[in-house]
């Protein structure tokens, strides 16, 4: 797969530039913070209207991913719907659609803190997944080894000559990964700033997503 | 009506007479719609003042008398106080109040429970005020509207505020009668169709324009340089202006320019003479500590931008200085009338150009001053994100009955040509998003009664859009302040986009000093003093204006003409040189150079299509060139050029301006560009589909909102006729694209291409190599270029990329 392989406790990895990761030896796709249904929920609480296709979108990259890479297991990791009403308000084609997906595949959803119960979508649902050497969770812990999270959107900036250049990254190194947000209508926490910097250790890479992965080092405030 | 004897007293004790126009304007006092055009000085104030004074002087009126209307917020609290004095030395029973931003939220709720008889608001807070359920009951016994500074207001989003504003008052009270205060304007009927609810009809009263200004260019043994737009040579003759002046206005273009001029005047100001600086981004103490330094006569010179240029009275200013070419000849003739604020007496301006192209076009403007001719932009059809606002406006003060409203907005004179299919659809946006796909009925903003009227689902979203009112785009802002002074005055704001480009030890200038950027604390910039480098440039802000259409046909006419009248010599043999080697360029024609350089081919467009447009036709052209294999590498604009330069020579230019061919890839090549995006986001956020960033919302989740540009790609890719995305289209074509100009400047020519094929550059062609502002052709180049910064970043940190 064309993308930033690495290597994580073991196990070797690529952060695809879609913004999923793909783990070759278990034939398995991971995605975090899909936030389906987001434009119902802001309007069910009477938020903006957003254009009503950020599911459509999500899912049609989701889509392409896997037929590109042939994934037999798809990890879900947490937020992957807003909340779980907009999980059940979603539309009957969007779900028969996504019942197609998971035809022929181990589904896992991992919870998140804006899906923290049982989904009705087919597929089994999870605190989290251990998968040793790795685990994957939705927010990263202090002071573990081998584990996938997401959560905090992470992104990360370029500076080219006085413009820059932002997009959502993989946030990497020897102990874990916190992956960027997949979902369409999701906005992004930049990698210098507090929670990621502490998290991360000094020499973490961040692998920017877009029409290429490339790596940097972790962009820090000092 | 008539003077009243109180008043006549006051008048003669004061030892003032009134001004003819003032007098004439009085006897039209009980017309619906009355414009009066006067220059600065003119006493236009107390022209649209003068019938609610007398009026409420027997003290009968109760509630709400008139609504005053200014486009600053400044200029309430100054009329607030030049209104007084003649309350308190009558003793006129009148109560006064202002109404803006600034107002605190007691005051604001007091005065909907009790209004005073005057209130002075600015369009922003007038649109909140009628959203309001009790807005009946505010507005009940309005009388007059003032609306002042008409012609600023006429020409944005924030006139067509107003107007549906004043529309919803003219259905609360039927006998409201509007008086609008302009400048001199170049189509004074505009703007009265504007104002007045359509179809009245609003008669206009010229004032007496007053003497023609002393008006010259300010040019010395040095010629100013061959490019740029600082003019930071003509510091010690600007120096020299200021001590032999009382007090002297120095106007700028830009922000940025006007930081870095205050700065180089500031390095040789030997006499240190008290010269102060006064702009947008500065914070507001600051600003005022400016203003009340000015108004007492302490400083001799203001160093300012369009921040200025509308009429808080500023005493004694006896010079007007303008840096660079004013590129409007409108703008100049306001910014003129800041000098000498006597009516009858000459205002004395001097104009500076910052580089050799500038002599001409300011030569041309003072042409056009002495001859009265005056510029500007047709005034747009009244804006469809506006009407969107005002609808969702409306539905917090009641239910809304589309066709009565519909009715009354073709009231507003910019909406009388709206059809009801377009009112149709701002009404949709507002109630469900006005989406191709329906869904979530049941979530709808604004729910169907049954009765066919219209009402908010959710109460509690009428708090949400108030907070979202408005029609100015704030872009976002950072504060600057100095390091380890936290609660110390800020020093004043730089945009979102700028701070991003910094790293700690990169200086720049604000408030006339050079500071060190050290880091970024809780969205505050953090700065330090010590900084002894050549400031970065500051990029807060600032609009390019681009030359006007008229200024640059003036200029293509001396050209034609041969009428070199008030130019030095220098300029005159620049002109002579350029038509012995080349051509000067025509009206008719379109002068095209092309000349090998180095080891670049290069192509010239002399189109003097203004500088937006310019730009466009450098993308365009150098897309054409990409599609013809002809391998361009970059290009740069000028107000009157485009420079392309690139590995292939261009043999026949005339197949790249091929009309068809250039408006096809146009409207693929909109969609895609970062113009489209900000005027999306400027719309949207208008509309209400986007909130604007609220104080106090920004720290927390961040990770929570996201960027209008996914919201438009989304819209792009599956539903790209969205009413947003149509509105956003036809502003960026008219404001930064500016593609209108392009092909009137087709049109103009018709296809009579004047190709030269030159050896080498020519002497109008030479300024363009030392011009900022280089853009480079990207393709596949912007991928490149990330993907080898990445890698050398990598390499830097001693890291190995193993994939």
């Amino acid at each position: 797969m064309e993308g930033y392989q690495f290597s994580l406790t073991g196990a070797t990895m690529v952060a695809l530039p879609s913004g999923a990761l793909w783990w070759a030896a278990q034939n398995l796709l991971c995605v975090s913070d899909l936030h389906l249904g987001k434009s119902e929920r802001m309007a069910r609480r009477g938020g903006a209207m957003l254009p009503p296709y950020e599911t459509t979108d999500t899912i049609l990259r989701l889509e392409a991913d896997l037929r590109a890479t042939g994934a037999t297991t798809v990890v879900c990791l947490g937020d992957s719907f807003d909340d779980l009403e907009a999980e059940r308000g979603l539309p009957e084609n969007e779900k028969l659609w996504l019942t197609r997906l998971q035809a022929g595949r181990s589904w896992i959803w991992v919870e998140g803190n804006h899906d923290p119960g049982p989904v009705e979508i087919a597929g089994s649902h999870l605190a989290e997944l251990p998968l040793p050497p790795v685990v994957f969770r939705h927010e990263a812990k202090t002071g573990v080894s081998g584990e996938i999270s997401g959560h905090y959107h992470p992104k990360a900036r370029l500076n080219l000559r006085g413009s820059s250049y932002v997009r959502p990254a993989f946030l990497i190194d020897i102990d874990r990964v916190i992956m960027p947000a997949y979902g369409t209508y999701t906005g992004g926490l930049h990698a210098h700033t507090a929670p990621l910097c502490d998290l991360m250790r000094p020499d973490a890479i961040a692998v920017i997503t877009g029409s290429k992965a490339l790596a940097i080092p972790m962009p820090r405030d000092k | 009506m008539e003077i009243s004897s109180k008043f006549d007293h006051w008048l003669t004790s004061r030892n003032w007479t009134l001004h003819p126009h003032q007098r004439e304007l009085l006897s039209y006092a009980a017309r619906p719609a009355q414009l009066l055009i006067a220059p600065t000085g003119a006493g236009k104030t107390l022209s649209g003042f003068l019938p609610t004074l007398l009026e409420l002087e027997d003290g009968t009126h109760t509630g709400l008398h008139t609504l005053y209307v200014s486009p600053l917020k400044a200029l309430a609290a100054d009329i607030k106080r030049n209104l007084q004095t003649p309350i308190d030395e009558m003793d006129l029973p009148i109560r006064v109040e202002d109404r803006t931003g600034d107002t605190s939220n007691t005051q604001k709720k007091r005065q909907r429970a009790e209004p005073p008889h005057i209130l002075l608001t600015t369009p922003e807070s007038l649109a909140l005020l009628i959203s309001y359920p009790d807005a009946p009951k505010i507005f009940s016994g309005l009388k007059r509207i003032v609306i002042d500074e008409i012609h600023a207001l006429a020409e944005s989003k924030r006139g067509d505020q107003l107007m549906l504003a004043l529309s919803r008052l003219q259905s609360l009270c039927p006998d409201l009668r509007r008086v609008g205060l302009s400048a001199t304007v170049d189509d004074p009927d505009a703007i009265a169709k504007t104002m007045a609810a359509h179809p009245d009809p609003c008669p206009i009263l010229f004032a007496d324009p007053g003497p023609a200004p002393d008006i010259q260019m300010l040019i010395g043994e040095t010629p100013p340089p061959w490019a740029g737009a600082g003019a930071a040579y003509s510091v010690p003759m600007v120096l020299e202006q200021i001590e032999k002046h009382k007090t002297t206005l120095i106007f700028h273009n830009t922000r940025a320019q006007a930081e870095i001029f205050f700065h180089a005047l500031w390095l040789e100001n030997e006499a240190r003479l008290p010269i102060a600086i006064h702009h947008g981004s500065l914070d507001r103490e600051q600003r005022q500590k400016v203003e009340t330094a000015m108004t007492q006569g302490a400083l001799r010179a203001v160093v300012c931008t369009g921040s200025l240029d509308l009429g808080i009275d500023w005493g004694d200013v006896d010079l007007v200085i303008q840096i660079g070419a004013p590129k409007n000849i409108k703008r100049l003739v306001q910014r003129i009338g800041r000098a000498n604020h006597q009516y009858n007496a000459p205002s004395k301006a001097m104009i500076v150009p910052a580089n050799r192209f500038e002599i001409i076009e300011c030569q041309a403007a003072l042409d056009a001053v002495l001859a009265g001719e005056l510029d500007g932009e047709t005034l747009p059809v009244g804006q469809l994100d506006v009407l969107c606002q005002h609808i969702l406006l409306l539905s917090c003060a009641g239910p809304i009955d589309p066709i009565a409203l519909f009715n009354e907005v073709r009231r507003a004179g910019a909406y009388s040509g709206l059809s009801r299919a377009e009112f149709d659809d701002c009404l949709d946006f507002c109630a469900t998003g006005g989406y191709a796909l329906r869904r979530y009925e049941q979530w709808h903003r604004l729910k169907d009664m049954g009765d066919g009227t219209y009402t908010l689902r959710d109460p509690r979203t009428a708090s949400r859009i108030r907070m979202n009112a408005g029609t100015i785009q704030d872009t976002d802002t950072l504060k600057v302040r100095m390091q380890r002074r936290r609660g110390g005055a800020p020093l004043g704001e730089v945009e979102e986009a700028f701070a991003a480009t910094l790293t700690p030890g990169d200086t720049f200038l604000i408030g006339g000093q050079v500071v060190r950027f050290e880091g970024l604390r809780e969205l505050v910039v953090e700065v330090s003093k010590r900084a002894n480098k050549e400031p970065k440039i500051a990029v807060f802000g600032g609009t390019k204006f681009a030359t006007s259409t008229q200024l640059s046909e003036r200029i293509l006419h001396k050209f034609e003409t041969g009428d070199f009248r008030g130019l030095p010599d220098y300029t005159t043999d620049w002109l002579e040189l350029q038509k012995t080697m080349s051509v000067l360029p025509q009206r008719q024609t379109l002068l095209i150079e092309t000349f090998p350089r180095h080891d670049r081919h290069h192509l010239c467009v002399f189109g003097f299509a203004g500088r937006n447009a310019q730009q466009t036709l450098g993308l365009l052209l150098t897309k054409r060139m990409e599609e013809e294999g002809l391998a361009p590498l970059g290009f740069v604009s000028t107000d009157y050029a485009t420079l392309i330069w690139g590995l292939d020579p261009v043999r026949d230019p005339a197949t790249l301006l091929d009309h068809q061919k250039l408006e096809g890839g146009f409207e693929n090549w909109l969609a895609g560009n970062a113009v489209m995006k900000r005027s999306f986001r400027a719309v949207a956020t208008i509309a209400g589909l986007i909130e604007r960033n609220l104080p106090g919302q920004r720290k927390s989740g961040r990770q929570a909102t996201f960027s209008s540009d996914i919201l438009y790609d989304t819209l792009l890719k599956y539903d790209p006729d969205h009413l947003l995305m149509r509105i956003a289209q036809i502003e960026a074509m008219r404001g930064l694209v500016d593609f209108g100009r392009i092909r009137n400047m087709l049109d103009r020519v018709e296809g009579k291409i004047v190709h030269k094929a030159l050896p080498h550059l020519s002497p109008f062609s030479a300024p363009l190599f030392l011009e900022a502002g280089r853009i480079p052709v990207k393709g596949q180049a912007i991928e490149r270029l990330v993907a080898n910064e990445a890698a050398q970043l990598m390499a830097e940190a001693g890291l190995k990329i193993d994939a």
